[in-house]
């Protein structure tokens, strides 16, 4: 159950952010991007943020997974191809092995929405490094 | 008045861990030291493995492990006897090593002993196939373990751990043939994959293909000591 551990580093890292602003905003959704060849499972994600959020300052806030597929290109046949996760790897084409992998690794915190009651109308952007 | 906004933030899910990592991999650069981690399925043969490795490397290579176990010390008792020191971390109900907790390992290595003395520090994760893919832990080589009774679709069914591995061992060749493995069937679909990956047959128990582990891992240590190369990639002749 590694999402345990997946949550807990988001939950710091969205923590980091509301506390460096002024205002500590209410949080309404948490935008994470997560790839189809990575050994995390968006339900059990899910879950874990919906348990560990209880009574902290993200009680309420809704975990918003996008999932993108595993994309691989085919240097040989210079082609993008979908691999099959659990069948098949190699390009079925030409089956040359899968080397390099557009699209699927991901797992990211996109962005945050917030809401806040003071009269500031400028949307801060944060890019820490 | 009420206002919703918009935070950017693109942050990696794993950036604390991963910090952590390099940050483990900036002491043992510091102090010479090559650093694998060593994965597998719970009962593939990971102590096994390392208590032949020890057994015929030690003292020629001066080497350290770093042992991840849920709640037992069972795993390093059995490598204690081999005369080096063996750091047991409990991971509790976490199903890998993370790198806090090897950062902790460290930190007891470098307290008690001389770190600078070691060559290589053996990371024996926690029996997993699935977490331990994703928690880098400050290794430069990572070794993955797959026994011939587990069948051949397993790279395929975890393919993160496999497709990562510096180096793959087959282990149990002894029992081969009474589970009818196709090694070449585990071996194409790891290099669907994974095509640089060194792939060594190997049985703890009768001895087979570890002249070429040992080998494996002496190169592998020279790799990092010579061009001073913090991520030694480069495949060796399979065997």
């Amino acid at each position: 159950m590694h999402e345990t551990d997946m949550t807990k580093a988001l939950i710091v890292t969205v923590q980091d952010w509301w506390e460096s602003q002024p205002d500590r905003p209410h949080i309404s959704q948490v935008h994470l991007t997560v790839g189809q060849f990575t050994c995390v499972e968006p339900m059990s994600l899910q879950f874990a943020f919906e348990v560990q959020t209880r009574g902290t300052f993200l009680d309420g806030a809704e975990l918003v997974i996008r999932e993108t597929p595993l994309i691989a290109f085919c240097h040989r046949c210079q082609k993008e191809y979908r691999p099959e996760v659990g069948i098949q790897y190699a390009c079925p084409v030409c089956q040359s092995p899968m080397e390099d992998i557009l699209s699927g690794r991901e797992l990211k915190i996109d962005r945050l929405e917030y809401s806040t009651d003071s009269h500031s109308s400028t949307a801060q952007s944060v890019h820490p490094t | 008045m009420h206002q919703t906004f918009d935070a950017a933030l693109g942050i990696n899910l794993l950036h604390a861990n991963q910090e952590g990592a390099d940050h483990n991999r900036a002491h043992f650069d510091q102090w010479g030291i090559t650093c694998f981690n060593v994965m597998s399925s719970p009962g593939a043969g990971k102590t096994a493995l390392l208590e032949k490795t020890l057994a015929a490397l030690s003292p020629e290579i001066k080497m350290a492990v770093i042992e991840g176990d849920m709640t037992t010390e069972l795993d390093a008792d059995r490598l204690r006897q081999y005369g080096v020191p063996v750091i047991a971390i409990n991971t509790g109900r976490s199903c890998h090593l993370d790198a806090k907790m090897v950062a902790g390992g460290i930190h007891r290595l470098a307290h008690d002993y001389t770190p600078s003395e070691f060559d290589l520090v053996l990371v024996e994760n926690v029996g997993n196939l699935v977490c331990p893919a994703e928690f880098e832990v400050g290794e430069h080589v990572k070794v993955a373990l797959l026994s011939v009774t587990e069948g051949e679709d397993k790279p395929l069914k975890y393919p993160i751990m496999f497709q990562e591995a510096d180096c793959l061992l087959i282990t149990k060749t002894d029992l081969a043939p009474y589970v009818e493995a196709d090694m070449e069937q585990i071996a194409a679909n790891v290099r669907q994959m994974n095509p640089d990956v060194t792939i060594i047959p190997v049985s703890a128990k009768t001895g087979e293909g570890l002249e070429l582990w040992f080998e494996w891992v002496r190169s592998h240590i020279r790799v990092q000591l010579f061009t001073n190369s913090t991520q030694p990639r480069q495949p060796q002749p399979a065997a």
